[in-house]
């Protein structure tokens, strides 16, 4: 039977080891993934720039995830050298072709002045409210971070800004501005889940403050008790938003934010809902088409009724709302393909997703190559007379 | 013969369902049989010889604007998508 010493040193025979001078020429020339499988709270203290954080008794399980190609180089550090040669023997078995162990550590790589970056800092608590983000690799802790440093803006804080607000909370987005004028009412009940019967009759934003707040205290919410108009739209945007998640209830307000967005070049993520169907949209300024791009004059008030005027089945909102959500916070994480250029239509009727694909249009009177309209018009006029003869 | 979907605010000029078949080898043709049927249906989709600029005509995911517009093809079995924009939120 080997002694620990004994197997450290066969171990040590069978791997590849590179010294912290060797380490650092094959970052700076090579492109290896650097992964550091100490512990947390050795993390914690400072790493090495760009390594991925692995503690040892998660590499089998989680480092294919982390380095799928198994061709490139991986540059394995714990404290000392000791650790990460055993963890290169693992690799070696997994089929890595280069697998190499930082002889020395971190604490070599110290001792060297090389650079190491201090964490941020997710402390215990977060991490804990945050771990099923931290298992996933396209999130983890730099994602965390980026989701706690993010700005979003919710247009109205009823159907759709319910889910939309209540996940983006819950998953730690660091400010969320909301802007309605209404007071809850019994009606909207049904489906406006931010809300609850207690709340009756208070402004719906400082309900959805306060149970955001109750939800996750991480989470800075700006109240905007007011109905967006041309005269406010400026300064609300002033304040610094990342995305956009529109969930108004009217024509004038949609193509309000549309032209705002537009100017001040914010992603707008466009939800609405009718009855038993809904469109989810992502519409980045400069990247796809804008909502006048899409539809470019809002339909007559016949073929447009709103939900308080036709009815809206309560759980539509909260799937197109939680989609909605969804896209807000690949937008912050700069993470998969967000539904740019792309309308996405859901039936609750018949359980049916369909997709179209939509267009900028260079003839577009606001994000054109040509604009016509380059600032802000009276939007509930041009709602009202779309059929009025010209 | 290709399906059209119609959207729920138009449903009441279609007596409420939700597909209907029609015939023909272009947009045009296509909504002409339907309007034909459907007489109600011609004030909401058409202005001005062409389709409104509020209601947008999709043939197998595409706007037929970014096409040929009425004179888009349709294959038979195709479905075409009406769809006007909705505000509800």
């Amino acid at each position: 039977m080997a002694t620990y010493r004994e197997l450290l040193a066969q171990v040590k025979s069978e791997i590849d080891e590179v010294d912290a001078v060797r380490a650092r020429e094959l970052i700076e020339t090579g492109d290896p993934v650097i992964v550091d499988i100490r512990e947390q709270d050795e993390w914690d203290e400072g790493h090495i720039a760009d390594a991925i954080h692995i503690p040892r008794g998660n590499l089998e399980s989680r480092v294919e995830t982390a380095a799928p190609d198994r061709s490139r180089t991986v540059l394995l550090y714990c404290a000392a050298g000791n650790r990460s040669a055993f963890a290169a023997k693992t690799l070696q078995e997994l089929g890595y072709d280069e697998p190499l162990s930082l002889s020395g550590g971190f604490t070599d790589w110290k001792r060297n002045g090389f650079p190491v970056v201090l964490s941020a800092g997710l402390d215990a608590s977060r991490r804990a409210r945050y771990s099923r983000h931290l298992l996933i690799p396209e999130v983890g802790e730099a994602g965390q971070l980026k989701l706690l440093a993010s700005k979003v803006l919710l247009i109205g804080a009823g159907g759709l800004g319910s889910p939309a607000s209540l996940y983006l909370a819950a998953a730690g987005i660091g400010r969320l501005g909301i802007v309605d004028a209404d007071v809850v009412d019994e009606s909207n009940l049904q489906r406006q889940i931010v809300h609850s019967t207690e709340r009756l009759g208070e402004p719906k934003v400082e309900s959805a403050k306060r149970t955001i707040e109750a939800l996750n205290p991480d989470v800075d919410v700006v109240a905007y008790q007011e109905r967006l108009t041309s005269e406010n739209v400026d300064r609300i945007l002033a304040d610094g938003w990342d995305v956009i998640v529109d969930g108004a209830d009217n024509f004038p307000t949609r193509y309000l934010v549309n032209d705002a967005s537009v100017w001040h070049d914010i992603p707008v993520v466009h939800g609405s809902i009718y009855r038993f169907e809904g469109q989810v949209t992502v519409l980045k300024p400069g990247d796809g088409p804008c909502y006048r791009c899409l539809f470019p004059t809002p339909p007559p008030p016949e073929l447009a009724p709103s939900c308080a005027e036709g009815g809206v089945l309560g759980v539509l909102p909260g799937i197109v709302g939680s989609l909605q959500a969804s896209e807000a916070l690949k937008l912050a994480l700069g993470i998969g393909e967000p539904l740019v250029g792309r309308l996405l239509l859901f039936d609750a009727l018949t359980t049916e997703f369909n997709e179209v694909l939509i267009r900028r249009d260079p003839k577009c009177p606001v994000c054109g190559e040509h604009p016509t309209i380059t600032e802000y018009v009276d939007y509930v006029e041009f709602c009202a007379g779309t059929r009025e003869p010209a | 013969m290709s399906v059209i979907r119609i959207p729920p605010t138009l449903r009441a000029d279609v007596g409420g369902a939700r597909n209907v078949e029609a015939e023909g080898a272009t947009v045009r043709d296509l909504l002409d049989d339907l309007m034909s049927r459907f007489p109600s249906l011609r004030e909401q989709l058409v202005e001005d010889g062409d389709v409104a600029p509020f209601v947008n005509v999709y043939v197998e995911g595409e706007d037929v604007r970014t096409r040929e517009g009425l004179e888009t093809e349709v294959r038979p079995g195709s479905t075409v998508i009406l769809l006007p924009a909705m505000a509800g939120g």
